[in-house]
């Protein structure tokens, strides 16, 4: 049996007195690829930012190997942040440097390896992603989708336990979508890390996720957990079938 | 846990056949012979087949990725045969991962000798470029403000007044700082020489004068430069990051009409204002320095009455209405011709301030000569 790596327990998230959602409380597992879905507007980008530390929650709690976030000081949080790899929904790479600088800027931070060896570190994680020589190109200079691994790249630059996604394929062409979800599924297999992806693009959720929980925007809590395969087929909530099997119905008054 | 250090051994199997046995702890903080060293090896063997031994490997991390990546990528440029025994499974899945895209040729930018910058030809064509960017940009201003003028442009007279406010009521704290302060500054630097002639009293025509035709909108300007300018930049730049120019562009309105003109306009419209509030600060500034030589305040007011005459006034006026429109030209231009990324907003930011304050001086500089020789 895995372990549980990240607990989400009795999570309610609010921008001020508007409640977003509630008693959210859910487990993922060691080495899961978890998907947090839902419909637009539902909470799943402000989740990921409450799973990240960048806002604090209402009420409940976030654990890593069962340590508090909530509670945590900003010293450990940082050490905790470290062992994350974190993908932007815009990548998040910072434009006036080049690609090389911006994955050296997480090594020269918190590694001690040799010049020489981060230069091939960087060539090497480049690669990974299928960038190999594009270390002097700056953001600009490349496309979307380049971008996104590029951002890939960066975030797995220190090894990380756990890898964060925010939106991987959106803007994506369903080519570089699977090549990007490929991508995902390999780093993962071969590092053992745990991702965590907010996404509703269905054809990546199928492929790749082996859990997921659903945030409904209308009860303003989860209403689905487990296998996004087994939901589909199998959920007692008619809004999940729908959604996994992209129908539309009046059933679903969900506003546009 | 013991840390063994790295290291590798090529050794020759038979003819062809090449051994690299990799050992030890290949993780950050332990040092490990080059790549260089194996490359050199390599290259005196001769061999046609190369084999990865991992079976006395230990910890390892990115540190033997990048080294094994390397050393695959080495063996492909040689045509030789890579192959592997022993190593964990996952090393062998992420270095077929990495290996499975080419790497990207790259075209070496042309290194510039440093006096490049001299180039006359290149000097040329900046230049040329600039002045007819900045031609391009006023003609199209003027186009905007006479579709304007009869009623048929996209210009929203809410963003004009929000624009107005920004420009306006908004700089007050400012504006009333720096032109008290200048007009301070302005009569201690009179009062000095003046009282040398027992001419004291001429400070007050000093400041008066001074205040009206120059410092007053100068500094407003200055102020407004850095303040109102810097923030058309900005805003302009931002838009364009985000694609909001586009946006406005393929709705089929025009971003001059529709971003630039209220902005000038606000500017334009709100610098004479600025000016006359500067003016009257800076005189009672002046006021004050003049009280603490002597000069009771009576007696600073009447001899400042005789000074103020509608020429002066008028100059500074028509200064600062130059000043607005050049101000918002500088920033908007900068703005609306940005890159599109976080670097080039700030860029475009900087020369707005700068362009604003260097086209400041110089027509400063122009308008006082021509009025000299009008003897206005």
């Amino acid at each position: 049996m895995s372990d549980v790596h990240i607990r989400v327990s009795q999570l309610t998230m609010a921008y001020g007195s508007r409640v977003i959602q509630r008693d959210l409380d859910f487990d993922i597992m060691k080495g899961d690829i978890f998907v947090i879905m839902g419909g637009s507007g539902c909470g799943k980008s402000t989740l990921l930012k409450h799973m990240l530390g960048l806002l604090s929650p209402a009420s409940g709690d976030i654990l890593f190997n069962g340590e508090s976030l909530v509670s945590a000081s900003a010293q450990q949080r940082d050490r905790m942040r470290q062992r994350w790899g974190i993908t932007y929904q815009s990548g998040g790479l910072f434009s006036a440097m080049t690609l090389a600088e911006n994955i050296a800027l997480p090594l020269q931070l918190y590694t001690q390896y040799s010049a020489a060896d981060r230069d091939d570190i960087i060539a090497y994680k480049l690669a990974l992603v299928g960038l190999a020589g594009y270390q002097d190109f700056y953001p600009s200079e490349i496309s979307g989708g380049m971008r996104k691994r590029a951002a890939l790249a960066r975030a797995i630059a220190l090894e990380p336990e756990i890898l964060f996604f925010d939106e991987p394929s959106a803007g994506l062409d369903p080519i570089s979508s699977s090549l990007l979800d490929e991508l995902i599924v390999q780093l993962q297999q071969s590092t053992g890390a745990t991702v965590v992806m907010v996404t509703h693009e269905l054809p990546s959720i199928f492929a790749i996720a082996n859990n997921s929980v659903y945030l409904d925007a209308k009860t303003k809590t989860m209403i689905a957990y487990g296998d996004p395969r087994e939901l589909r087929d199998h959920s007692d909530q008619a809004v999940v079938r729908q959604f996994l099997a992209r129908e539309a119905s009046a059933a679903v008054e969900e506003p546009l | 846990m013991e840390q063994r250090p790295p290291g590798f051994e090529l050794t020759v199997q038979d003819r062809q056949t090449a051994v690299l046995t990799i050992s030890g702890d290949w993780i950050q903080g332990n040092t490990h012979s080059d790549f260089q060293t194996f490359k050199d090896d390599l290259c005196c063997i001769h061999a046609d087949k190369l084999v990865v031994d991992g079976a006395e490997l230990g910890r390892w991390d990115s540190v033997l990725m990048a080294f094994l990546l390397q050393c695959y990528n080495q063996c492909r440029d040689d045509n030789i045969e890579f192959s592997q025994r022993g190593l964990p499974a996952n090393v062998v899945q992420l270095l077929e991962v990495a290996s499975t895209v080419p790497a990207h040729e790259q075209k070496a930018p042309e290194a510039e000798p440093w006096y490049g910058f001299l180039d006359p030809g290149r000097l040329y064509g900046e230049v040329r470029d600039a002045t007819l960017g900045t031609l391009e940009f006023v003609g199209e201003l003027s186009v905007a403000l006479a579709r304007l003028t009869v009623g048929r442009a996209n210009t929203r007279l809410s963003d004009f007044r929000d624009f107005c406010y920004q420009a306006g009521p908004n700089a007050f704290a400012i504006i009333s700082l720096t032109s008290l302060l200048v007009g301070m500054i302005l009569a201690y630097l009179g009062a000095v020489q003046l009282q040398q002639f027992g001419a004291g009293i001429y400070v007050a025509d000093l400041v008066v004068i001074g205040m009206l035709r120059e410092m007053g909108v100068l500094m407003a300007a200055v102020v407004m430069a850095g303040r109102t300018g810097a923030a058309y930049a900005a805003q302009l730049g931002t838009m364009q990051t985000n694609e909001e120019i586009d946006a406005i562009t393929t709705m089929g309105v025009s971003p001059m009409e529709f971003l630039i003109v209220p902005r000038v306009l606000a500017l334009v419209v709100m610098m004479p204002l600025l000016t006359l509030y500067a003016n009257v600060l800076g005189i009672v500034g002046g006021g004050i320095v003049a009280g603490g030589m002597g000069i009771t305040p009576l007696m600073y007011i009447a001899q400042g009455e005789d000074a103020v005459s509608l020429a002066h006034l008028t100059v500074g006026l028509i200064k600062s209405v130059v000043f607005g429109l050049l101000i918002a030209v500088a920033g908007c231009r900068s703005g609306i011709n940005s890159g599109r990324d976080s670097a080039a907003v700030g860029q475009a930011a900087t020369e707005a301030v700068v362009t604003a304050i260097v086209y400041l001086i110089v027509a400063d500089a122009a308008i006082n000569i021509v009025f000299q020789q009008l003897e206005i």
